[in-house]
Formats: C-alpha cells, structure tokens, sequence
C-alpha cells in the first residue's frame, strides 16, 4: 500500500494483497543458498536496513522541538521482494524456458534477471537495465518462448525508489503461444540511460522516442532520440513526478480556483 | 502564394533554408509549382524536393504533419511528424479519482470512445480483483457498445478515405449508416462522443427504455445500407485502381512495427483478441474474424467492410441476451457492482431540471440509510483507493491492439496510466509502405491505416 505521505514503495506492486513479503527465491539455474532462510523475519529485517531511508521521524513534525519521543525514528524503504515459485499458470514455463536460453549463451538467471514477480495473472520480469537487449533477444527468439510482438515502452517514474526512480515498463506477446510477459528495467535519475530495444524490436522507436519525451529516460544507441510529442526546444520532460501538472488557477468575479495539481487529494 | 525566390517574406530565407530552393505551398494550383520548378530545371537536374504536407491538409486524417521528399512523382523520404494534439491526457488522469480518470481517457480517440473506457476500466478492474464480480448484464451492454462502437469506427475510416479520393458519394452513404450507430450511442450515454460510460465495476446506467426497440430497428435497416456501400464500393475499377497493391505491408513488417487489426489481418493472420484473449465475455458470442492474405489497402478496406457485418451478428446477440433478460431492475439485475465501496452510488434519472441522481436514492441516503450517505459521500469526494501495483489490459479496438498499463500506489488516484494507442504505433510503418512509391498513393495508404490523431497524440 502506500506510505503514510501516500507515496508509493519500492516496486510498489509486491506488497499488495495476499503476498507476504518473501526472501529472495532462487529460479531457474540458480543454486543459491539461501534457500532454506528465505523466509526467516530476522534475515527480512537486515535486508530492509540495508534499503535506504524513506522517512525520519513520525507525525510530521519539523520545526518543533519533538516531544513524541518518535523524532529519531528512521523508516526504511521495503526491499523488493520476488514472488515464490510456482507462479502459477504459464509462468513457470516461460521462466524456466528463458533460463535455460539465457544459460545457452552463457549468461546466469540471476546476472540478467533481478527478481520476477507474478501478480493479478501477470508476469513480471525485472531485468538489470545491461542485459536487455540480450533478454528481449531471448525472448523474442527462442522457439519455445516467441514474443514476436513489443507493445511499446510505458515509462513510470518512482519518485521516492532511490537508486531506481526511472522504470521503462516493456509487454510483450507471443502470438505463437498466446502469452503476455512484463519486463521492467529500471535507471536512477542520476543516470537515466537505458539500452535500446529498437534493434530487437523496431516497434519501439516512437515508443522510446515519448518515453525520453516525457521522462527524461536516454535510451542508448537509439537512431533518433529526440522529442515526439513536446516541442522540440520543451525544458522539461512533463510526466515525471517533479514536474507539476502546470494548470493555473481560474478566477471568476473575485473567487478564485486553484489549478488542479493544487486541490486537495487524499491518497 | 508559390514563391521561387528565397527571400519571399512568407519563404524561407537563404540561412533558414538547409540547401536548395524553398516552395511554399498554400492552397494554390499544384501546376504552378511543377511550372516553377521545371523552370528552375529542378526536375531535369534529379534533384529532390522536399514538401511539407500537413498539419493541416484534408487528406491527413487530423492534424497529422508528413515531410515528405520528392524526386519527381516519386516518394524518396516520408517521416510523419506528430504531437499537434497532444493534451497530456496522461499526466492528467493523475491528478483525478479513478472514476474521473473515463472522462478523460474517452477522449483520445475520438473515434473509439468507447474502446479507451473498456481498456482503461479492465485495467482498474484487474487492479482492484473484480474481474469476475462484475454484473453479467454490465458485460452484455458493454459488447453492445463496443461493436456499435467499432462500425461507427469503421465507417469513420472507410467514408473520409473515399473523399480523400474523391468520392463525395463514398462519404455520405458512409455518413448515413454511421448516423444511425451514433444515434444509438446518443440514445444510450446521452452523448454522440466522449460518453464516459463505461466505468470501473459496470456501466454508468442501465440502458433506457426503447433502447432495445431502437437496437433492432437499426439492425434491420443497417445490413441494407452495408450491402449499399458494398455494392458501391467493392468493384469499383477507380478504387480498385487506387487500393489494390498499394500500401503493401507483410507479416515480417507487421510484427516488427507492432502493426495489429485489420493491417496485420490484411496479411492472412487471423489475430484477433476478442478470439484468443477473450474479455467482456466475448468467447461466449458467435463471430467471425475476417482475414485475406492481400497485405494492401484494398485488403484493410475490405476486412474492415466484413468486420461490420461480424458486429452486427454480435449485436443481435446482445440483443437477444438483453431481451432473455428483461428488465427487473437495479437490484436484480444490476449494471454496476454490488460493492458499496466500489460502485458508483446514485442511480440517475430524468428530472424536471435535468439529469441526476433519482429521487429514490436521495431519500434513500437522506433520510434511510447512514451508510448509504457515507458511501455516496465518499466515494463522490474522495473516490475509491486501488491497492498498489500495476496491470495491462489490452482490447481488439477497431485499429488493433489498444493497451492501458495502469499503476496504483494504493491512493485514490493513478498513479500513471499509459496508453498503447494502435494508431501511434502504425504511424510508424507509413515509411516503410510509402517511400519508393507515387505520392498520389500516400494518401490511400494513410487512410488504411486509420489513424486517428487524437489517440496518437493523447
């Protein structure tokens, strides 16, 4: 769910609902040894103390002396966390498949695929930002599991996830075997560089070319990254969190309305 | 004006101009362009002119701007430049409750309002897990309005391609079969366009009485005027000489470009989303996809012909489902879902002053029930929360595959919401149909694409 100042988490989609938090689950090819602790609080607690902070102190409190005795409280954020295995429905497959292809050309699960997450009958593979041209190659590829077809890029923009505000958000589909997976990469605003995918998927040009338009994301090795929907000479990229909405108020015999962006909301 | 000199006040300068002569072309005879530039011996010496066509040329579909090089009649270069429409429909569903988010997303593509409701509200639906609990009788009105939906689509693609021909009559027989559709569709939402009526967890309202009857009388007066278009259209030696082999695009082409609908069922792949991911119950209708192997704009034109005739057979379906069903009312059969903190409250109806909520609820929340006020009050103010996380749902629209990704941080807002709009997409195979080509074939191979400038832009 949301934190109290109704920002979203990291990854925001993986404390949603049923899904307890979980360990790190090793997938297709990977021997990793925490196996056994995955689940254990206490290995929990250091993973998320290892997160950034996302809050200090409670109840708001900044220009008074506190005297709640909660001012030195340090809220960190919650680690992403990976959905457990059997995801159910053709996921298993489409993981195993994508391991055993990505082993073919001698690139380990884990060195490509950060964690994946299987959430309301979708399938979500976080990929490091590095290996996906070499991913989406696979999947694109490889006979068994054939997403011939990108439905362009949906960029989202994590204000509070440091290290990872930037998320270009990929579907893919498989005409062949009539299934939809997710890949998201993500970028730090520090750094907002990702790998195209117009060589794998041409589809994406214009694609790309609006998600560098409205968030700022530079797709490396793009042929022609420049603005598509905004005026070429635009400051700014207007979807990012940072960027206000940009209405202005109305007035009208004396009363005044504040712009949208300025209303009250209650998230 | 047509200038050839470079320092026309309307032209170009010399510094402005990358190299060569400038032509500004504004309305005037096409002649007197050629005449000027086979004067400047522009022709002979093979050199190529470049042209600016649009953002505001009749044959454009909207504002839709193509930068063109010429060599001759011949198209050496196409780029199609867009964003003259852009609205930041996006970045302001943001900023609004999630039921306010289908006022906004509506209008897009204005040609398939209907179609960006349905994708955007599958969207929350999966978010919020009530795919299932949605009322059966929401889902038969929402196929009803769909495939009304898609022939008026259709027609809005088919009609103006034969004035951008230059066939008027191809317009209005067009014209008057989409007449109809909208009439319904006005008749049903109270609106031609921007209906707002499909909402997360149902449709806005039951349909109105006479509805049904005015269903079944445009289905049997809408087969005839579809048989006219065909009978005036499908063997025409001009728009046969216009279409046919034109616009060429091939299976490879259409998978690399995300090219879906009628174009990618132009290439002889029966791809169609209401058939292999069914939504809104389509797997229970008996329907065809129509498919040729054509891959040309003869191809696209005829299986968006077939593909109306497939709608009306789904129609008549839903007619005969809502028929079955009858009447009984909200509370039997309801048109939103039963979650109190989810369905949108008020019941509307037709008061002496207009539209709004019934009596009955008024007296209901006012004087019945507190929990009712606290549910109205709330999610009128406030709207819903949606738990965190993201979903895809993507809808067979009249163009192809349109797709919402939807994100919630678990407020009462998006947090982002991104439309794959078909049309944006397939704007970007106009280069590699068109270059090498006539210029006079531009313009067929723009209007079998079917773009619409409101859903590229957004």
């Amino acid at each position: 769910m949301s934190g109290p100042d109704g920002t979203p988490k990291a990854g925001s989609e993986e404390t949603h609902g049923s899904q307890a938090p979980q360990g790190p689950v090793p997938a297709a090819g990977s021997g990793d040894a925490s196996e056994t602790d995955g689940n254990l609080p206490a290995r929990l607690g250091e993973e998320r103390l290892a997160e950034p902070v996302v809050r200090m102190g409670m109840f708001g409190v900044q220009d008074t002396p506190d005297t709640s005795g909660y001012g030195g409280l340090r809220v960190h954020r919650a680690p992403g966390i990976e959905s457990p295995r059997p995801y159910g429905s053709y996921f298993d497959e489409v993981a195993d498949e994508l391991g055993s292809a990505l082993e073919a050309a001698g690139i380990g699960f884990r060195d490509a695929i950060e964690r994946v997450v299987a959430d309301r009958g979708e399938l979500t593979f976080h990929v490091r930002r590095e290996r996906l041209p070499e991913v989406a190659a696979k999947f694109r590829d490889d006979p068994a599991l054939r997403f011939e077809l990108c439905t362009g890029v949906s960029g989202v923009h994590y204000l509070e996830d440091t290290g990872r505000e930037l998320h270009a958000v990929y579907h893919l589909l498989s005409i062949t075997h009539n299934r939809r997976v997710r890949l998201e990469v993500s970028a730090p605003d520090a750094d907002p560089h990702i790998p195209t995918l117009v060589g794998v998927y041409p589809t994406n040009n214009w694609h790309e070319r609006e998600t560098w338009d409205f968030f700022g994301i530079i797709f490396d090795g793009h042929p022609a990254l420049t603005r598509i929907q905004m005026p070429d000479d635009w400051k700014g990229h207007p979807q990012r969190k940072d960027y206000p909405l940009g209405g202005i108020p109305v007035e009208y015999r004396g009363a005044k309305i504040p712009a949208p962006d300025e209303r009250r909301h209650y998230a | 004006m047509t200038s050839s000199t470079p320092h026309s006040p309307a032209g170009a300068s010399d510094a402005e101009a990358a190299e060569g002569r400038v032509y500004m072309v504004s309305g005037e005879d096409w002649d007197e362009i050629v005449a000027a530039a086979n004067e400047a011996g522009d022709f002979e010496s093979g050199e190529r002119i470049v042209i600016n066509m649009g953002p505001q040329h009749p044959s454009t579909h909207g504002v839709l701007r193509l930068v063109l090089t010429l060599e001759g009649e011949t198209v050496v270069e196409v780029r199609p430049s867009i964003g003259y429409l852009h609205t930041g429909i996006e970045k302001n569903m943001e900023y609004r409750t999630w039921t306010q988010g289908v006022t906004f997303c509506t209008r897009m593509d204005y040609l398939m309002p209907i179609f960006n409701e349905t994708a955007y509200c599958l969207a929350v639906e999966r978010l919020l897990g009530i795919e299932d609990k949605v009322p059966e009788r929401a889902q038969i009105i929402r196929v009803l309005m769909l495939e009304l939906n898609r022939i008026s689509s259709h027609l809005g693609g088919i009609a103006p391609m034969g004035l951008e021909l230059g066939a008027t009559t191809i317009y209005t027989q067009g014209a008057r079969l989409r007449e109809r559709t909208l009439d319904l569709l006005e008749l049903i939402t109270g609106l031609r366009m921007n209906h707002a009526y499909i909402r997360p967890g149902g449709v806005a309202q039951d349909l109105p009485p006479g509805a049904l009857g005015g269903i079944r009388a445009f289905l049997d007066s809408a087969p005839e005027l579809l048989r006219d278009l065909h009978t005036l259209i499908d063997a025409n030696p001009i728009f046969i000489g216009r279409n046919k082999g034109v616009a060429y695009l091939d299976l490879a082409s259409c998978m690399a470009l995300g090219v879906t609908g009628p174009v990618l069922r132009s290439t002889g792949l029966p791809w169609d989303l209401r058939k292999s991911q069914p939504y809104c119950g389509y797997e229970s209708y008996e329907f065809d996809v129509p498919v040729n192997d054509m891959c040309d704009a003869y191809g696209r034109y005829l299986i968006r012909m077939e593909e109306m005739g497939e709608s009306l057979r789904i129609i008549r379906q839903c007619v005969e489902r809502l028929a079955a069903r009858g009447s009984p009312g909200p509370e039997k059969d309801p048109v939103m879902i039963k979650d109190a903190k989810i369905g949108w409250p008020a019941q509307l109806s037709l008061g002496p002053d207009g539209l709004g909520p019934s009596p009955e609820h008024i007296a209901h929340i006012m004087g019945q029930s507190m929990e009712a006020l606290i549910h109205h009050f709330k999610l009128i103010t406030e709207g819903f929360r949606v738990p965190a996380g993201q979903a895809y749902a993507a809808i067979e629209s009249p163009r192809g595959e349109l797709g919402a990704h939807v994100v919630s941080d678990g407020g009462t807002r998006p947090y982002r919401v991104h439309f794959r709009d078909p049309s944006f997409t397939h704007l970007q195979s106009v280069a590699a149909m068109c270059e090498g080509g006539q210029v006079a074939d531009l313009i067929p191979a723009i209007a079998s694409l079917d773009p619409v400038m409101g859903g590229v832009d957004r």
